[in-house]
C-alpha cells in the first residue's frame, strides 16, 4: 500500500469523526442555507444538551468496561422527585435542585455498589435499575405528570447567560469537566486502566472497585442533572420522560469511536457523535423531514460510524 | 544433507520461500526439508520467522514466491482447509477448542460420523473413534469430558488426537511445552514419538533448550527471515545453537550474581491457604535471588499472590524487614515496597490497548500527581523515556500501543512498571516464558542487577536451568507445601526434580 494511502487511512481513523462531521455540516449548509445561522446553532446545542450532559457521564462508564441502561429511568425519577418540590410559594430553587441531583447520585451509587462490591453484571443491574426507577417514578406520581411550577423553576432551562442558553452553558462546563477528569487526572488515567484489563490494573494497586463505583455515581448525578435542565425546559415532569435516553447516550459515545469493550475513548469524540445526531436530526427537521425517517436515518449512522470504525482499524 | 536429495525423499520440501508484509520481509527465501517419521525442531528468536514460515505451511498466510513440495509433488496451499486436506496440520500456541463441548466432539468438529439421512450425529461413533485414537497414542483422556474441565497438558493431547484424526502426515507444534509441566512434558515426548513410529513428521517450534536436545532428530535455525543452518540435532551443541540464532555471542547465558547478602526482608511463617497451600515458611535477605522450583500447580503462584494481597490466608503471617506486615491487598503490598510481576503478562500484567508510557506510570503514577490531582506529562515522560533507556526497550515511541510489541518488550514493560515505584521486595512469576533467548538474556542481566542494588527476589520458574542459574537458593514446592531447601552449592539437578515431585529422601534440608 503506498505511503500516502496509509497516512490517509491513520489520519481518516483518528480524525474520521469530526471530518464526517464537517462534511455533513457543509452539505445541510448548502441545502439549506438558514441551517448555519447563530440561532440555529444555539438551538442545535440546546437540543442536545440534556442528551449531551448523560452522554459524557456513560462515556466514562463505557472506557471503565461497563455499561449503563439505567440513565433514562433516572432522568425521570430525579425530575418528579424535584418538581414535586417545586410548587409555587414552595421551596427556593435550590432546594427542588439539589434534591434532584441527590436522588440521580443515589441510584448511580445503588448501581455503583452492586456493581462493584457485589460483582454483578453492569448489564443486568442497570437493567433492573431501569425498570425500577421507572416504576418508582411511577408510582411516586401515581402515574401523572407534575406540573404548576413555580416560575422561578424555569431559570435552570430557560435562562441566558447573555446569547447563549443556560443548558448549553452546563452542557459546555459538564463537557470541559469531563475533559479535565479522563485527561488530566490520576482518576481518569486509572478509568481507562480499569476498561482496558481489570485484573491487570487491580494488581497494580489500584482500587478497582473505587473507580467503578466513582463512574457509576458519576453518571448517576449527571443523569440527574439532565432531568433538572429538561424538566425546568418543559416546566413539568412526565414520569414516562426518558425513554429510550440510555440508547442515544450509547449511540452518540459509540458514533464518537469509544469501544464498548471499554479502555479505549475519548470525551471529545462522544461530543462529537452526539453533535452528528444532533445537526442530522436538526436538518432533517429544516427539510420536513418526518421524525421517523429521521430515526431511520439515526440508525444507518450508528453502524456507519462502527462499521468505518472497524475497517480503520485493519 | 547433499544436495543431490531429490524432493522425493522428504515429506516436506519448502524452497526459496519469500513473504514480505507492509514494510518488513518476513522471509527471504528459505528453505525447510524435512524427512518422514522424524522430529524437526525449528528454531529461532522471535521475529526470525518461525511462525510466518510455518502459517505458509498451514495455509494461514500466502507464500510471495516459492515452492512447496510433498511427497514429491509440487503443491499450492491456499487455504487451512486445503491444508487439512494435504496432511498438515498446526496445534498453536494458544490453544482454542471449544470449552462447553466434549472432547469427542471437540475431535470430530467439523467432520462427524452419522446415522443415516437426516445426519444425526453418531454419538457412539464418535466416542469408539476417539478412543481409538487415544489407544493408538497412549492419551489416557475420557472422551465425554467437557474441554473446560481439562488441564493445558490436556488439551493438548486432545488437539495432537485431532490432528492425527485428519490423517496428518505433518503436525507443527508451536511452543507446546510453554505451559506444561515436566511430567506432562515427558508424556507428550512419548507421544511425540510414537506419532513419528507410525510415520508422521512433527515439526517442533520451541525455545526450550533442554527440551530441544531431548526430542529433536534435526534442528533448522532462522534468523531474520533467513534461513541459517540445518543439521542433525547430534551434531549441534547449545552454545553454537545460540551463536547461530541471536548472531553473537551471548556470552554467558546466566550473569553472576554479584550481590552482598543483607539482613532477612521478609519473613513468611506458616503461611496457609485451605487446599491450596500449607505451613509454608521462609526468609529472604536483601541482594539475595531465592528461587522457586516446582511442578506447575504446586502452588507457587497462589503462595506469591497471598504474600501480595491478591487472596487471603487462613492463617500465617508476613513481615516485612522485621516488623509484622498485614497485606490484605496490592495497595497494601507496594504500600511496603513489594512488586510483583505475574506469569501471564497479556492478562494480569499489562493493559494492551494503551501506550508503553501508560502501562510504565500505572503503579507510581501518584508520584507524578500535583496536589490538586492533575498529571504531570513531562514529568512522566522524562521517568518513561528513562526506564526505556535503562532496560532498552525496542519500541518506536513511548505512545507506541503495546500490543504491537514482541513478548520480550512486552516483559520489559511490565518490570519497569514496577521498577518506577522503587520496590524492595521483587516477586517474578516465569519472567522469560514465551520469549526468545536474547530476550532471556536481557531479563537474566536485569534481575543480576537488582539483586546487586540490594533487592530481594523471588524468582519463580518451572524451567530448572534458569532456577539453577539464576539463584542464591532454591525452595522447591510440591503440592503447597515446601518438600525441599537448597544452598547454591547443593544444587543437584536430579534432587530438585525429585523434591518437586517428592520421592522420597533427597533433600538437604526440610523445612
Amino acid at each position: 500500500m503506498p505511503k500516502s494511502v496509509k497516512n490517509a487511512a491513520a489520519f481518516f481513523s483518528k480524525y474520521g469523526i469530526y471530518v464526517a462531521f464537517l462534511l455533513l455540516t457543509a452539505i445541510l449548509a448548502v441545502i439549506s442555507p438558514p441551517f448555519l445561522t447563530p440561532s440555529n446553532i444555539i438551538n442545535i446545542l440546546r437540543q442536545i444538551s440534556v442528551n449531551g450532559i448523560i452522554a459524557v457521564g456513560m462515556t466514562l462508564v463505557i472506557i471503565a468496561g461497563g455499561i449503563d441502561l439505567s440513565v433514562g429511568s433516572i432522568v425521570a425519577l430525579s425530575a418528579v422527585v424535584a418538581t414535586s418540590l417545586a410548587h409555587p410559594g414552595e421551596h427556593m430553587l435550590v432546594l427542588p435542585l439539589l434534591v434532584g441531583l441527590l436522588v440521580g447520585l443515589g441510584c448511580g451509587a445503588i448501581n455503583g455498589l452492586l456493581i462493584a462490591k457485589r460483582k454483578l453484571a453492569p448489564f443486568i443491574v442497570t437493567l433492573g435499575m431501569m425498570t425500577a426507577a421507572r416504576g418508582m417514578a411511577l408510582v411516586y406520581t401515581s402515574g401523572r405528570p407534575v406540573i404548576n411550577l413555580s416560575d422561578s423553576y424555569a431559570q435552570l432551562g430557560g435562562g441566558y447567560l447573555g446569547e447563549v442558553p443556560l443548558p448549553v452553558i452546563i452542557f459546555l462546563a459538564i463537557v470541559l469537566l469531563g475533559i479535565f477528569v479522563l485527561h488530566y487526572t490520576r482518576f481518569g488515567r486509572y478509568v481507562y486502566a480499569v476498561g482496558g484489563n481489570e485484573l491487570a490494573a487491580q494488581v497494580s494497586g489500584i482500587d478497582t472497585k473505587r473507580i467503578t463505583f466513582s463512574v457509576y455515581a458519576i453518571t448517576g448525578a449527571l443523569s440527574g442533572l439532565a432531568g433538572m435542565v429538561l424538566s425546568s425546559r418543559v416546566m413539568s415532569a412526565s414520569p414516562a420522560i426518558g425513554q429510550g435516553y440510555e440508547l442515544d447516550a450509547i449511540a452518540a459515545v459509540v458514533i464518537g469511536g469509544t469501544s464498548l469493550s471499554g479502555g479505549v475513548g475519548t470525551i471529545a469524540g462522544t461530543i462529537a457523535g452526539a453533535l452528528i445526531i444532533g445537526v442530522m436530526n436538526n436538518g432533517l427537521d429544516m427539510l420536513n423531514v418526518s421524525s421517523y425517517w429521521q430515526q431511520i436515518v439515526k440508525g444507518l449512522i450508528i453502524v456507519l460510524a462502527v462499521l468505518l470504525d472497524r475497517k480503520s482499524k485493519h | 544433507m547433499s544436495s543431490e536429495t531429490k524432493p522425493a525423499d522428504f515429506v516436506l520440501r519448502m524452497e526459496n520461500i519469500s513473504k514480505s508484509f507492509p514494510g518488513i520481509v518476513a522471509l527471504d527465501s528459505v528453505r525447510l526439508d524435512v524427512a518422514k517419521g522424524e522430529v524437526h525442531v525449528l528454531m529461532g528468536e522471535n521475529g526470525a520467522g518461525k511462525s510466518t514460515l510455518m502459517k505458509i505451511l498451514s495455509g494461514i498466510y500466502q507464500k510471495d514466491r516459492g515452492a512447496i513440495y510433498l511427497n514429491g509433488k509440487a503443491v499450492e496451499i491456499k487455504s487451512t482447509k486445503e491444508a487439512l486436506r494435504l496432511g498438515i496440520s498446526m496445534i498453536h500456541q494458544e490453544l482454542n477448542p471449544v470449552k462447553a463441548m466434549s472432547v469427542s466432539e471437540n475431535i470430530f468438529l467439523g467432520k462427524e460420523p452419522t446415522h443415516g439421512f437426516l445426519g444425526v450425529v453418531n454419538r457412539k461413533k464418535e466416542r469408539e473413534m476417539t478412543q481409538a485414537l487415544f489407544l493408538d497414542f497412549g492419551i489416557s483422556v475420557d472422551p465425554d469430558a467437557v474441554m473446560e474441565d481439562l488441564s493445558v497438558a490436556e488439551m493438548q493431547m486432545v488437539e495432537i488426537a485431532r490432528a492425527v484424526s485428519y490423517d496428518s502426515r505433518v503436525i507443527i507444534m508451536d511452543e507446546p511445552t510453554s505451559a506444561l509441566a515436566d511430567a506432562e512434558v515427558s508424556k507428550l515426548f512419548e507421544i511425540i514419538r510414537r506419532l513419528v513410529a507410525a510415520g508422521i513428521a512433527v515439526i517442533y517450534i520451541s525455545h526450550k533448550m533442554d527440551e530441544i536436545f531431548q526430542i529433536a532428530d534435526t534442528i533448522t535455525v532462522l534468523r531474520d527471515g533467513q534461513f541459517i543452518e540445518s543439521r542433525a540435532a547430534k551434531m549441534f551443541d547449545q552454545d553454537t545453537l545460540v551463536k547461530l540464532m541471536v548472531g553473537r555471542s551471548v556470552g554467558e547465558l546466566f550473569p553472576e550474581v554479584r550481590s552482598q547478602k543483607g539482613p532477612v526482608t521478609l519473613e513468611v511463617e506458616r503461611l496457609t491457604l485451605g487446599g491450596v497451600f500449607h505451613d509454608v515458611s521462609f526468609k529472604a535477605r536483601k541482594g539475595e535471588v531465592l528461587g522457586f522450583a516446582g511442578l506447575m500447580g504446586a502452588g507457587r503462584s497462589e503462595i506469591m499472590e497471598t504474600i501480595f494481597g491478591l487472596r487471603k490466608a487462613d492463617a500465617g503471617t508476613i513481615s516485612v524487614n522485621g516488623k509484622a506486615a498485614q497485606i490484605r491487598s496490592p495497595q497494601d503490598a507496594i504500600a511496603h515496597r513489594l512488586a510483583f510481576i505475574t506469569d501471564d503478562r497479556q492478562s494480569t500484567g499489562l493493559n494492551m490497548k494503551v501506550s508503553v508510557k501508560d502501562n510504565i506510570t500505572l503503579v507510581a503514577l501518584k508520584t507524578f500527581t500535583s496536589f490538586t490531582q492533575v498529571l504531570r506529562p513531562e514529568q512522566e515522560n522524562r521517568a518513561v523515556d528513562e526506564e526505556i533507556g535503562v532496560l532498552q526497550i525496542k519500541s518506536r515511541h513511548r505512545d507506541q500501543i503495546v500490543n504491537t510489541l514482541s513478548g520480550g518488550n512486552q516483559q520489559k514493560v511490565v518490570l519497569a512498571k514496577w521498577l518506577l515505584s522503587e520496590p524492595e521486595i521483587i516477586i517474578l512469576d516465569e519472567p522469560t516464558r514465551g520469549i526468545d533467548i536474547g530476550a532471556k538474556a536481557e531479563v537474566y542481566k536485569i534481575v543480576a542487577r537488582l539483586a546487586e542494588q540490594g533487592r530481594t527476589i523471588l524468582f519463580i520458574s518451572s524451567e530448572l536451568q534458569e532456577v539453577m542459574g539464576m539463584c542464591d537458593r532454591i525452595i522447591v514446592i510440591h503440592r503447597g507445601s515446601i518438600s525441599g531447601e537448597f544452598e547454591r552449592a547443593e544444587f543437584d539437578r536430579e534432587k530438585i526434580v525429585n523434591a518437586a515431585m517428592d520421592n522420597g529422601d533427597y533433600s538437604a534440608r526440610r523445612n
